[in-house]
């Protein structure tokens, strides 16, 4: 670069872009419920996926560019692996893990020339409701622990988030919980409800609160178009019961526009 | 709680830029002391695995709908038995598992590496490993361990698995050197192998079911323990029984202690009446 630059200047740029290339993604949504911790985000890839897992309770979710997540991704879960191993099991914690995101992070954005573009959740299922942890890391490595039981993440985030703001309880059955995700997921389609959505143009995955070793399972398929077409039934919020565990399977995944919280 | 405080060799480098799924050459790269060989290659002699706790009996056969994994309990360091409860046969994962001979302390870390190996191939890539690839995974492992085996550290795996793909179960053997055997029927390793596979020729049919290889397996150990020190045979008073594990297409499963115990007390009744144990049908010649 020919003239100077100062470095107030170049970390606004840095920022502006990141949070510009954000923006412009469609939300998903993580939200805590009596069966787990649900991931919904619309994707119409089935190879590309927004949510995975990381560890035994611990699952990943990412909106943004997808190469510079996918390989955040696998770095996590070598970190994981590699803790686990070296330790035990019980000793690779969502906390743990969102630190060490936020230190790659924020190394990323100060030192390359283009931030990642991209926004990570880290959850964790607890054994209880109360044990849930949610956090959020951003582009520049700014962590937050998410208190509300629900994140939005991606682009218009405060559409989204106004739904889920003024019906979200904590202890929803899955089954209200996927039909307030879709109707707040709904506001992004100018026009169409949340019945239009179907289940091959989102991605859904469950952190299951009661299973035990691994927790992390994909809802796709007929398991996810059962729970749609349930959800839809339900309405919006109420109380009933129905989790279940499902196959691994392609999922579709969308662009998660992300609610503006994040205090760090 | 909290995070892990970073380390240096844990830049973040090392974890962004690695391009293989395999968790042990990540390892390799990044944390080379954390593998078994690495940490056993201290040793001075070549006697010196002598005194580590040794010795086993693991079979495994092929049952209708997969294949039945049984190991005995007892680990031996010199004359002395070292530990009445050890346990060698393991979880993999869902459609495998893996049994140990050899040094104790060094076959344990193999089976727990192979074990987030398998899982860790599954998280970065979506879906799990072929059988064959479990087995290949499982050769290379044991083929880093033989600069460790040399100085007498030696780690010896048997793996059976479900394979989806086939509908059936299979048998894999190793060396010291990585090579690795796809075995028919019937297998067993360990200082009491040798019993206990001549005690499977004469009790295995093919296409028993699960709960009758259980059977022979748990006579074939019996036999073992008869006649290998470094084997024991179930333990009625302390309720310590042979690891029995089958794998089928429901995954793997571990015999209880209660299921495990009914079949130990079978074969000890049967052994009440007929020390020896069941005997093989022969054919008369004609006088």
């Amino acid at each position: 670069m020919p003239f100077y630059v100062s470095p107030e200047q170049v970390m606004k740029d840095k920022a502006d872009y990141a949070r510009k290339a954000i923006t412009r993604i469609r939300s998903g949504v993580v939200l805590a419920c009596d069966a787990g911790i649900l991931f919904v985000a619309p994707n119409p890839s089935r190879a590309l996926r927004k949510f995975s897992e990381l560890y035994d309770r611990i699952a990943f979710a990412a909106v943004g560019r997808y190469n510079e997540f996918e390989s955040l991704r696998k770095a996590g879960v070598r970190y994981a692996d590699m803790t686990g191993f070296q330790y035990d099991r019980r000793d690779v914690t969502a906390r743990g893990l969102a630190d060490w995101y936020a230190q790659v992070l924020g190394t990323l954005f100060t030192d390359s020339n283009k931030p990642y573009e991209v926004e990570i959740v880290v959850a964790e299922v607890g054994k209880t409701a109360d044990d849930d942890q949610i956090y959020r890391i951003i582009f520049d490595g700014s962590v937050a622990e998410e208190h509300l039981g629900f994140v939005v993440m991606g682009g218009q985030a405060d559409r989204v988030a106004d739904v889920l703001k003024a019906s979200y309880q904590p202890g929803l059955s899955l089954t209200a919980a996927m039909g307030l995700a879709i109707s707040a997921l709904a506001v992004q389609n100018e026009g169409s409800g949340p019945d239009a959505i179907t289940a091959d143009q989102l991605e859904a995955a469950i952190l299951e609160r009661n299973r035990t070793h691994r927790a992390f399972r994909r809802l796709a398929g007929p398991r996810l178009e059962t729970l749609l077409q349930e959800a839809r039934a339900v309405g919006g919020p109420a109380a009933s019961n129905g989790s279940a565990p499902s196959p691994d399977d392609a999922g579709n995944g969308g662009a998660a526009s992300q609610d503006a919280e994040g205090g760090s | 709680m909290g995070g892990i405080e970073p380390q240096s060799r844990w830049q973040a480098s090392a974890f962004l830029a690695a391009g293989s799924s395999s968790f042990s050459d990540f390892l390799a790269a990044a944390a080379p002391d954390l593998l078994p060989a690495k940490a056993g290659s201290a040793g001075t002699g070549v006697m010196a695995g002598q005194d580590l706790p040794h010795g086993t009996t693991i079979v495994a056969a092929v049952c209708d709908g997969g294949v039945v994994m049984a190991g005995d309990r007892r680990a031996t360091a010199g004359n002395m038995i070292s530990q009445r409860d050890i346990e060698k046969v393991f979880r993999s994962d869902e459609f495998s598992c893996v049994g140990i001979s050899g040094v104790a302390g060094i076959g344990i870390e193999v089976a727990r590496l192979f074990q987030v190996e398998l899982e860790h191939y599954e998280k970065l890539e979506g879906r799990s490993l072929s059988l064959e690839g479990k087995a290949n995974r499982l050769a290379g492992i044991v083929r880093s361990n033989l600069g460790a085996a040399m100085q007498g550290l030696v780690a010896v795996p048997l793996l059976a698995g479900f394979d989806e793909e086939v509908g059936l179960g299979r048998i894999f053997s190793y060396d010291v050197a990585g090579g690795r055997y796809e075995e028919q029927r019937f297998f067993s390793i360990g200082s009491g192998s040798v019993f206990a596979r001549g005690a499977l020729k004469k009790l295995y049919r093919d296409g028993m079911p699960a709960g009758d290889v259980v059977l022979a397996c748990m006579h074939a150990l019996y036999d073992a323990a008869d006649d290998d020190s470094a084997t024991g045979g179930p333990d009625l008073p302390r309720r310590i029984y042979p690891v029995i594990a089958t794998v089928t297409d429901d995954g793997f499963r571990r015999l209880s202690e209660e299921e495990a115990g009914r079949y130990a007390q079978a074969v000890v009744t049967e052994r009440m009446r007929v020390p020896d144990g069941p005997s093989a049908p022969m054919e008369q010649l004609e006088s």
